[in-house]
C-alpha cells in the first residue's frame, strides 16, 4: 500500500468514512475531524510508519507540518518517510 | 451561615519551599521552570517543567514515613505543617471531631505507580513493596494529614483534574460556612513529574518545549509543575475568639460543568462559574480588582478564558488585572488552584499583583490587563481564582480582604 493510500485509510477511519469518500482536496474540517481526532490521526500515522510528526496542537499553523488538506498531510508524511529511509 | 476565613497557608512548589519564599519569587517574577531531572528523561520530547529542586525527602521524613509517603503526600504534609503552625491550632476534643481535610489531586501517587510498573513490567520483577497500594492511593495525602494533626471529621480527596484543588477548597468553604465544621484543612497536592506522567501528557501534543507564555500571542502550550498548597479555613467567630491572624476571607464559590467536550474549554461554562462565584459571595462585579487566571498557556484556554472573563465581568473586565502564575510555577494540575491561591492572598494582604511572565507579544484575543512580566502594586479588595479542568469542570473561588 502506498503512503498516500495508507494515510487516507487512517483519515477515513477517523472520519468514519469510506476511503473513497476522502479526496486529496478535503480539509479535516470538511471530513468532520476535530482537534482530538487530528491528534489521534497523527498518532496512528506515526505508529503506521514509525516516524515522528512535528505537530503541536497549540500552533497548528506554525508547526513544521502542514495540515491544511489531505494532500498537504500526505505530502508531509511522504517527506518524513523518505527522510526516515535516507 | 458562618463567615469563613483563612488563618494559615503553606506550600512547596518550584518557586520555593514555604509561603514567604513563594511570595518573594512571585513579586520578583522569577521563573521556576527548568530542565526536568528524573530517570529516562532523555526518552521524552518534553524536557522542561516546574520541578521542586533541592528538596531532599530524608531531611524532612524518616525511613518508615518515606516507605508510606509518595512525593505528593510529602508535599501535602510539608504544606499542611506550615499552614497549621501559622494558624496556631491544635486539634483536641470537639474541635478535632468536627474538623477534617479536603485535598485535591489528580494523579495521586503517580510516581509510585510509575516506579512499580517499571519494576514489574520492564525489570520483570514479580514482587513489589507491601505498601504500594497505601502509598499510591489518591486519598493518601488527606489521610496522612488527618493522622498527623488528629483531624477526625470529614476527610476525603477530590479529583477533577486541573480544578481538583479549587473544588476541594470550595467544598471546605461550604462545610465551614454551613456550620458543620469549625475548621477545615484544604488545598491540593500533585507530583506527576516522572517519566510515565510526562509521557502521557506528551501524547496530547499541548505541551510547550521551551516556556509557558500565557496570554502571549506566541504561546505554544502548557508546562507541567508540581507541588502543594494547603490552607486552614476557619469559622470567623472561632478565629476571632482565639485572636488568630486572618489572612483573607473566603466569600464565594461556584462550580459548573460545560457538558460539552472532554478537552476543549467552553466560554459559557467558565463564565457561568465566574458569575456564580460573584452571586454566591454577593459581590458586585465592580469590586473585583484581580483574577488569578487558569491561564495555562495553551492556545485554546487563554482566549476562551479571556472571552469568559469579558462576558462575566462586563465593563469591569477592562479595569481589573488578571495574571497567570503558571508562567512561573508551571501547571501543578490537581494542586494548581491551591498554589495559585497564594497569589490571591498576596494581592489582598500585601497589595502586590503577581505578574504573567514570559509575555512577549500582545494577543488581540487576550486583550485584558494581564500584568505582563512585572509585579504591580495595587490596592484590591476582592479577588477571584479560576480553575477550568479537562472534562469541562469549572470551579471559581472569591476572596475578600478582611
Amino acid at each position: 500500500m502506498s503512503v498516500k493510500d495508507k494515510v487516507i485509510e487512517i483519515i477515513a477511519e477517523q472520519a468514519v468514512l469510506e476511503p473513497s469518500d476522502v479526496t486529496m482536496e478535503s480539509t479535516l474540517e470538511d471530513l468532520g475531524i476535530d482537534s482530538l481526532g487530528l491528534v489521534e490521526s497523527i498518532f496512528a500515522i506515526e505508529e503506521a510508519f514509525d516516524i515522528s510528526v512535528p505537530f503541536n496542537a497549540n500552533e497548528p499553523e506554525q508547526s513544521d507540518f502542514d495540515i491544511s488538506s489531505v494532500a498537504s498531510i500526505v505530502a508531509g508524511i511522504e517527506k518524513l518517510v523518505a527522510e526516515q529511509a535516507a | 451561615m458562618k463567615r469563613v476565613v483563612i488563618t494559615g497557608a503553606g506550600t512547596i512548589n518550584a518557586l520555593g519551599r514555604g509561603v514567604p519564599a513563594t511570595f518573594e519569587a512571585m513579586r520578583e517574577g522569577r521563573c521556576g521552570i527548568g530542565e526536568l531531572e528524573f530517570r529516562d528523561v532523555e526518552r521524552l520530547a518534553i524536557r522542561i517543567g516546574g520541578q521542586v529542586k533541592g528538596y531532599e525527602p530524608e531531611e524532612t521524613f524518616n525511613r518508615q514515613q518515606l516507605a508510606l509517603y509518595d512525593r505528593f503526600t510529602q508535599f501535602a504534609l510539608i504544606a499542611a505543617r506550615e499552614a497549621i503552625a501559622q494558624a496556631g491550632l491544635e486539634f483536641h476534643g470537639d474541635l478535632a471531631d468536627r474538623s477534617g481535610v479536603v485535598l485535591g489531586t489528580s494523579g495521586g501517587g503517580l510516581t509510585t505507580q510509575d516506579e512499580n510498573y517499571r519494576s514489574v513490567y520492564e525489570e520483570g520483577k514479580n514482587r513489589v513493596h507491601p505498601f504500594v497500594v497505601p502509598k499510591l492511593m489518591n486519598n493518601a495525602a488527606a489521610s496522612h494529614v488527618s493522622m498527623e494533626f488528629n483531624l477526625r471529621g470529614p476527610t476525603f480527596t477530590v479529583a477533577t483534574a486541573c480544578a481538583s484543588s479549587n473544588h476541594a477548597m470550595g467544598l471546605a468553604f461550604q462545610m465551614v460556612r454551613s456550620g458543620a465544621c469549625p475548621a477545615m484543612i484544604t488545598g491540593g497536592s500533585e507530583s506527576m513529574l516522572c517519566f510515565g506522567g510526562v509521557k502521557a501528557w506528551e501524547g496530547l501534543r499541548v505541551m510547550s518545549k521551551d516556556a509557558c507564555r500565557p496570554f502571549s500571542a506566541n504561546r505554544n502550550g502548557m508546562v507541567q509543575g508540581e507541588g502543594a498548597g494547603v490552607y486552614v479555613f476557619e469559622d470567623y467567630d472561632h478565629a476571632k475568639g482565639r485572636g488568630a491572624e486572618i489572612l483573607a476571607e473566603v466569600v464565594g464559590f461556584a462550580m459548573t460543568s460545560d457538558a460539552a467536550d472532554i478537552v476543549m474549554p467552553s466560554k459559557q461554562g467558565a463564565a457561568r462559574a465566574i458569575s456564580g462565584a460573584l452571586r454566591d459571595g454577593r459581590i458586585d462585579r465592580d469590586e473585583v480588582g484581580y483574577i488569578n487566571a487558569h491561564g495555562t498557556g495553551t492556545a485554546a484556554n487563554d482566549k476562551t478564558e479571556c472571552a469568559a472573563v469579558a462576558d462575566a465581568m462586563g465593563p469591569q473586565a477592562d479595569r481589573l488585572m488578571i495574571s497567570a502564575t503558571k508562567s512561573m510555577h508551571g501547571h501543578c494540575i490537581g494542586g494548581t488552584g491551591a498554589v495559585e491561591l497564594l497569589a490571591c492572598i498576596m494581592a489582598l494582604r500585601d497589595g502586590v499583583i503577581a505578574p504573567t511572565i514570559n509575555h512577549e507579544e500582545f494577543d488581540a484575543e487576550c486583550a485584558l490587563d494581564v500584568v505582563p512580566n512585572e509585579a504591580r502594586e495595587a490596592d484590591v479588595s476582592v479577588v477571584l481564582s479560576n480553575a477550568f479542568a479537562f472534562g469541562g469542570l469549572n470551579a471559581v473561588l472569591a476572596l475578600r480582604k478582611v
